[in-house]
């Protein structure tokens, strides 16, 4: 097994890719604009839902009862898939999936696909696999075009150039298509993609797509979309494959009702998306004459195995975490590492592929509670943040300074008599570090506290003196 | 009534004058005030840095401490988000049957500053008389984990002489987090400068919250830029008379 999570295993630390993308102003002005317009839409249409908390509920019900029949529900969707005409592929890692992908576009004699919606492909770096196998793939959706001609990486799961503005849009666009005179305004670009892509449609005969759901019940997959691009994806071509995390299955077609209702108001403030594509296998005379469903497990069933986390999973990719962070707010997708980034991908990636290479990201929150607050299928985020902390300090990957600061800490506040003595002992010490009252430079891993901020100095007297003085 | 003061480990050691705040509008009240010399701290800070064999020592000091309490008063939201999220779950971990009941005999009887005055006492007027413009930052623990609502402002709009000016993008984080400030301290930093912009915009004088750890982070900067705006809690603005 080699479960890899796109490069997030290269990818540097969260704290040091974060300091160089504050300091970087047109990214943080787009991240916060666009963050600004997806959280007001998305709260309107919410609010207006008079069942929104009993959706939610029912939409974590749902998912929490797939999630402990998932051997079950898988198998369903299997038998009945194949019965309409689909082949279904299981890929236990990343290299198996990118090889079924491979020989299956090798089979089909063609060296160009295009692709579209489908975040679990970067996941399992399937772009990489496919050029090295001399296939070109071509990505359909707008916001993925702009990161593959911009030679560039996703910032959100939903809306992966969210990081760029129209301006530099253009200039990607002006520079690879090869558009010397183009504007700068929405129909300009969106006039330049639709060229570019629709004769990628009507040219390319293999397409490779993700999928919001699985349904087992019917075999059905459900793509859901906001600019047609995904349905011409999943009904030009000759052959479709979709790549599905296993997570991905729900049991009846009806709870599609619950689904359809909770994502697209959350993800982009939709009250539904423009296109909602459902197919179940082939079709004679429509449609794609093959269909693969390669289903991706690369770590998952781990994550299924930790009964504090395995919640994690519930996520259905809505994004409304990452544009309520106010973390991601700050640094944009790229600081995570990872092609899942926001408060979904710090608790996602680090239990996908082994901790060690992710340690920091359960960090990578101030534990607000905005995350939680909007997640349509309840998952309790900050509460696995912490229980993914609580590995990380079991696995030895916090620095050993802080391990002793912890230890001093815990012992010197078991008691009240101790921290009396403690409150002494630091009134004591701060003596160099005190000036007018305030500590501007202090040492150590303090030293990150006041290269910001100044701290009030220790008062002279503890409220337990003062209490005790009252008498 | 005797209220007990869990005055938490900060506010005792940083911010003495908050815990003198809550006893002068507890005893305003005609309540009597204990103070129990034996505790210390929640644990939050362990806890939430993932040192949960750490935390759970002052976890037993608390509920040795107020086991016999009949009402614990907190002037912290999220120390008191601390005790009732997560003392009933270390509790079970720890697989002491009869610390899980202590827990959950102790953690209904503690409350946040404002819910034992609004909530529990029943009380939004306390005589206050505090003449500053003052803007409100709702603490994170305190709006989502406690769910104080409009209780913080409750009381401050029947305080004499006070104008609460509306913080804008008030539901944002003021990027403090306990340690979080220290390990991710740029993020932090970048998130304190937009709260800062919130509060330098409302020409407020004051920034109140209903819990130190926010206001020793917004403080730290507004002093280290010189604003000359000041931070108070919640307690010490209500304490305020004339």
């Amino acid at each position: 097994m080699s479960v890899y999570v796109g490069h997030a295993a290269e990818a540097e630390a969260f704290p040091r890719a974060a300091e160089t993308l504050v300091a970087d102003t047109q990214l943080r002005r787009n991240v916060r604009h666009a963050t600004d317009v997806i959280r007001r839409k998305r709260a309107r249409v919410v609010d207006e839902v008079p069942d929104w908390e009993a959706l939610r509920e029912t939409g974590h019900a749902i998912k929490q009862h797939t999630l402990a029949h998932l051997d079950r529900y898988l198998e369903e969707f299997e038998r009945n898939c194949t019965k309409a005409g689909g082949r279904v592929h299981w890929a236990r890692d990343a290299d198996e999936a990118n090889r079924i992908i491979v020989d299956l576009i090798r089979a089909t004699g063609e060296s160009e696909v295009i692709k579209v919606k489908t975040m679990t492909s970067d996941e399992i770096r399937l772009n990489e696999a496919l050029e090295a196998a001399g296939i070109t793939p071509f990505e359909t959706d707008l916001a993925d075009l702009i990161v593959q001609l911009g030679e560039d990486k996703p910032s959100h799961i939903v809306v992966p150039a969210l990081h760029r503005n129209r301006m530099e849009i253009r200039e990607i666009f002006r520079r690879k298509m090869k558009l010397e005179h183009l504007g700068d305004k929405p129909e300009d670009l969106a006039a330049a993609a639709r060229v570019y892509l629709r004769e990628k449609f009507l040219s390319v005969p293999v397409a490779i797509s993700g999928a919001n759901f699985l349904v087992a019940e019917t075999g059905s997959v459900v793509v859901v979309e906001s600019e047609g691009n995904g349905r011409m994806c999943v009904s030009l071509p000759r052959v479709l494959i979709s790549l599905v995390g296993i997570e991905k299955v729900v049991p009846r077609f009806e709870d599609l009702e619950v689904f359809l209702q909770l994502l697209p108001r959350s993800a982009t403030g939709e009250r539904m998306n423009p296109y909602n594509s459902i197919w179940t296998g082939v079709t004679p005379g429509d449609g794609p004459r093959e269909f693969h469903v390669v289903l991706l497990d690369n770590g998952r069933t781990n994550v299924l195995r930790d009964d504090e986390a395995s919640e994690t999973l519930d996520c259905i990719r809505c994004g409304a975490c990452l544009n309520a962070c106010p973390v991601y707010r700050q640094t944009g997708g790229h600081a995570y590492g990872s092609v899942y980034g926001g408060p979904i991908g710090a608790i996602l990636t680090p239990q996908l592929q082994a901790m060690q290479h992710s340690q920091s990201l359960p960090y990578a929150s101030s534990l607000c509670g905005a995350c939680y607050e909007v997640c349509p299928v309840k998952i309790n985020i900050p509460e696995i943040l912490v229980h993914l902390r609580a590995k990380a300090v079991e696995q030895g990957y916090e620095p050993w300074q802080e391990r002793a600061a912890m230890k001093a800490a815990s012992i010197a506040l078991a008691s009240g008599s101790r921290l009396e003595a403690a409150q002494k002992l630091a009134r004591a010490m701060q003596w160099p570090f005190e000036h007018d009252g305030k500590l501007e430079h202090l040492p150590g891993m303090l030293a990150s506290w006041t290269e910001f901020r100044d701290l009030d100095a220790v008062p002279g007297q503890s409220f337990r003196e003062w209490w005790a003085e009252r008498g | 009534m005797t209220i007990d003061l869990f005055i938490t480990c900060y506010n005792d050691t940083l911010f003495p004058d908050t815990g003198k705040a809550v006893v002068a509008v507890l005893e305003r009240l005609g309540h009597r005030v204990a103070f129990r010399r034996e505790q210390s701290c929640c644990g939050q800070m362990h806890y939430n840095t993932g040192y949960q064999s750490e935390a759970f020592p002052l976890l037993r000091n608390f509920v040795r401490t107020f086991a016999d309490a009949e009402v614990i008063c907190a002037p912290s939201s999220s120390c008191v988000a601390m005790i009732r999220d997560h003392f009933p779950k270390m509790a079970a971990a720890s697989g002491d049957e009869k610390l899980v009941e202590r827990v959950e005999e102790i953690v209904p009887r503690v409350f946040e500053f404002s819910e034992m005055l609004v909530d529990r006492l029943g009380v939004t007027d306390l005589g206050a008389y505090y003449p500053h413009t003052v803007t409100l930052h709702p603490s994170c623990h305190g709006l989502r984990s406690l769910g104080l609502g409009n209780k913080p402002r409750q009381l401050l709009e029947r305080v004499r002489g006070l104008r609460l000016i509306e913080l804008p993008e008030a539901e944002q984080c003021c990027g403090f987090g306990g340690t979080f400030a220290i390990k991710n301290a740029d993020v932090s930093a970048a998130m304190l400068a937009d709260k800062m912009r919130c509060v330098l915009n409302t020409g407020a004088e004051v920034c109140t919250a209903t819990d130190n750890s926010c206001l020793m982070h917004i403080k730290g900067a507004l002093s280290r830029m010189r604003t000359g705006v000041k931070c108070a809690h919640l307690a010490e603005i209500l304490a305020a008379s004339a």
